[in-house]
């Protein structure tokens, strides 16, 4: 199974430039969902079949911390005139459909938050979402963003 | 497949706290958005509602070392926010470790519709045979956190919020918690040790099944609903795989009362050939509950097709959606046996889950 992760630090937007650089939504994302969309870029580019939209794959985020890092940004601006994309980033789901979008995924999406990096739960939880009865496979993602330079970030895709 | 039943419903509301008060209130066409907090003086209001409710939700069953608990919120404790620890995951511990829960909390944050995503997470758990109850709590209250946010993506109606109607202005937005618990037995606590086929009690007969559910994402944006409905005709199309047109008493649908929500829910339900069915939206009643929401209308649904009733639609006077959709504007009598629920929400995503009355096929 391949596996991908970020280490925490990485400057971001220099990978985003390596790997991709023709996605300008990029830069108004925050943290979370830029590391949501590098992994998964790195896991799938050279994919073939790629951008063809499809209701089969799932995307399963999972975190300790969910959107907490860009919570903190958006109350520290809150006084002044807050954008609403800031705000719409404080969902800690926004970077599957990040992922969603630019992968056209139309299947299911979800954000789960637990206490830890809890491999055999996460894993029961990807074997439950396998229930439905169109998803065959799902890029699983622990992204756990404690702030806008420290964070765990690792993806992989598992199938049913 | 197993089957999965909602062997208990608690409330906890700005418009009371059993599902009779409750579904009367509604009824009746009151409205109430926010709890009166006097007399309250604890740590996390958050955790106080969601504890309330899931408290209700347990009268009579007992927690077993299987029990499992999957929590729904958007924001949890977000309006303590540079003060103390308002991570989701340190809140389900602690509402778990106070129910007594021994297994590992879940939550579930995914965005408006995560009331269905966490009942869909605790039906496939009961599926999985690892648990013997799932309850699934949904929480949210307000704070000026989610106000301020709401405001500046100006989804916020100055008035009273009026679903699907022609001169809805936005949302409002509402607190509440609640919570169902899940079993794969009809009933408790006695009368069920061993296989699900064994289970006999008098509640079978009302106990509603929640026999299917459904996530699916519009691909399309995340802060603006998709303009041909794609995620949530998806999410109708997987359920009515399983549903006769005929066995639909109502769909309540997520009906925020902002233009593009409810424009875009009169498109998804014409997309799938439902527009003559009756739909309801309750968000005149409790305001957006968000994390709460899609427990919160489940439970006050299902109350009222046990009185054989569509609630009405509170706020809704002349249809203001470009597709043909049955809004119930007032109370009338429902025929059928199941409820299909609808929601969506932030970052493209759309639920449907299916609520079968007791006895049902």
């Amino acid at each position: 199974m391949k596996a991908v992760s970020i280490p925490s630090g990485t400057n971001l937007t220099a990978l985003y430039r390596e790997l991709v650089g023709d996605y300008p939504k990029f830069f108004k994302m925050d943290t979370l969902s830029k590391l949501g969309f590098l992994l998964t870029e790195m896991l799938l580019q050279g994919t073939e079949g790629r951008f063809t939209p499809r209701e089969d794959r799932a995307v399963l985020v999972f975190s300790r911390n969910g959107s907490l890092a860009n919570d903190i940004n958006y109350a520290k601006r809150m006084e002044d005139f807050p954008s609403p994309a800031l705000f719409v980033y404080t969902l800690p789901n926004i970077v599957a459909g990040e992922i969603s979008i630019r992968n056209k995924y139309e299947g299911e999406t979800s954000a789960y938050v637990l206490e830890n990096y809890d491999r055999q739960l996460i894993e029961s939880i990807v074997r439950e979402a396998f229930q439905d009865r169109i998803t065959r496979d799902a890029i699983v993602a622990w992204i756990d963003c404690r702030s806008d330079s420290e964070w765990t970030a690792q993806a992989w895709i598992e199938t049913k | 497949m197993t089957k999965v039943y909602c062997i208990g419903e608690g409330l906890y509301t700005p418009l009371g706290s059993t599902v009779d008060t409750v579904l009367e209130a509604v009824r009746e066409g009151k409205s109430a958005r926010l709890f009166d907090r006097s007399g309250y003086s604890g740590a996390s209001f958050f955790e106080h509602i969601a504890l309330e409710a899931s408290r209700n939700a347990l009268k009579g069953i007992e927690i077993t070392p299987g029990t499992g608990f999957v929590l729904s919120t958007t924001k949890g404790n977000v309006e303590h926010i540079g003060k103390e620890d308002i991570s989701l995951a340190a809140s389900a511990a602690r509402i778990a470790g106070a129910l007594g829960i021994k297994t590992k909390p879940i939550v579930v944050s995914n965005a408006c519709i995560s009331g269905i995503a966490a009942l869909l997470q605790g039906v496939r758990m009961i599926r999985s045979g690892e648990y013997d109850k799932v309850i699934v709590t949904g929480a949210e209250v307000h704070s000026d956190f989610i106000h301020s946010g709401f405001d500046c993506l100006k989804a916020l109606s100055p008035e009273p919020c009026r679903p699907f109607d022609k001169d809805r202005e936005g949302l409002n937005l509402g607190e509440a918690a609640a919570a169902i618990v899940l079993s794969s037995c009809h009933s408790e606590p006695s009368s069920c040790h061993s296989e699900p086929s064994s289970c006999h009690s008098e509640r079978s007969e009302e106990s509603f099944e929640i026999s299917d559910g459904v996530i699916r994402n519009d691909a399309n944006h995340i802060s603006g609903p998709s303009r041909t409905g794609e995620g949530s005709y998806k999410c109708l199309r997987y359920v009515m795989e399983n549903v006769r047109k005929e066995d639909i008493a109502f769909i309540s649908v997520h009906g925020t009362a902002t233009p593009y929500n409810d424009e875009m829910e009169s498109v998804a339900l014409y997309r799938a050939g439902l527009s003559d069915v009756p739909i309801n939206a309750l968000k005149g009643n409790f305001g957006h509950t968000l994390g709460a929401a899609g427990i919160l209308e489940a439970i006050v649904s299902m109350a009222a097709l046990e009185k054989g009733i569509v609630l009405p639609t509170k706020g809704f006077h002349e249809m203001g959606v470009t597709y043909p959709v049955n809004v119930s504007a007032l109370e009338r009598p429902a025929s059928g046996k199941l409820i299909i629920k609808l929601l969506s929400g932030f970052g493209g995503v759309n639920g449907a889950m299916v609520f079968r009355k007791g006895g049902a096929q």
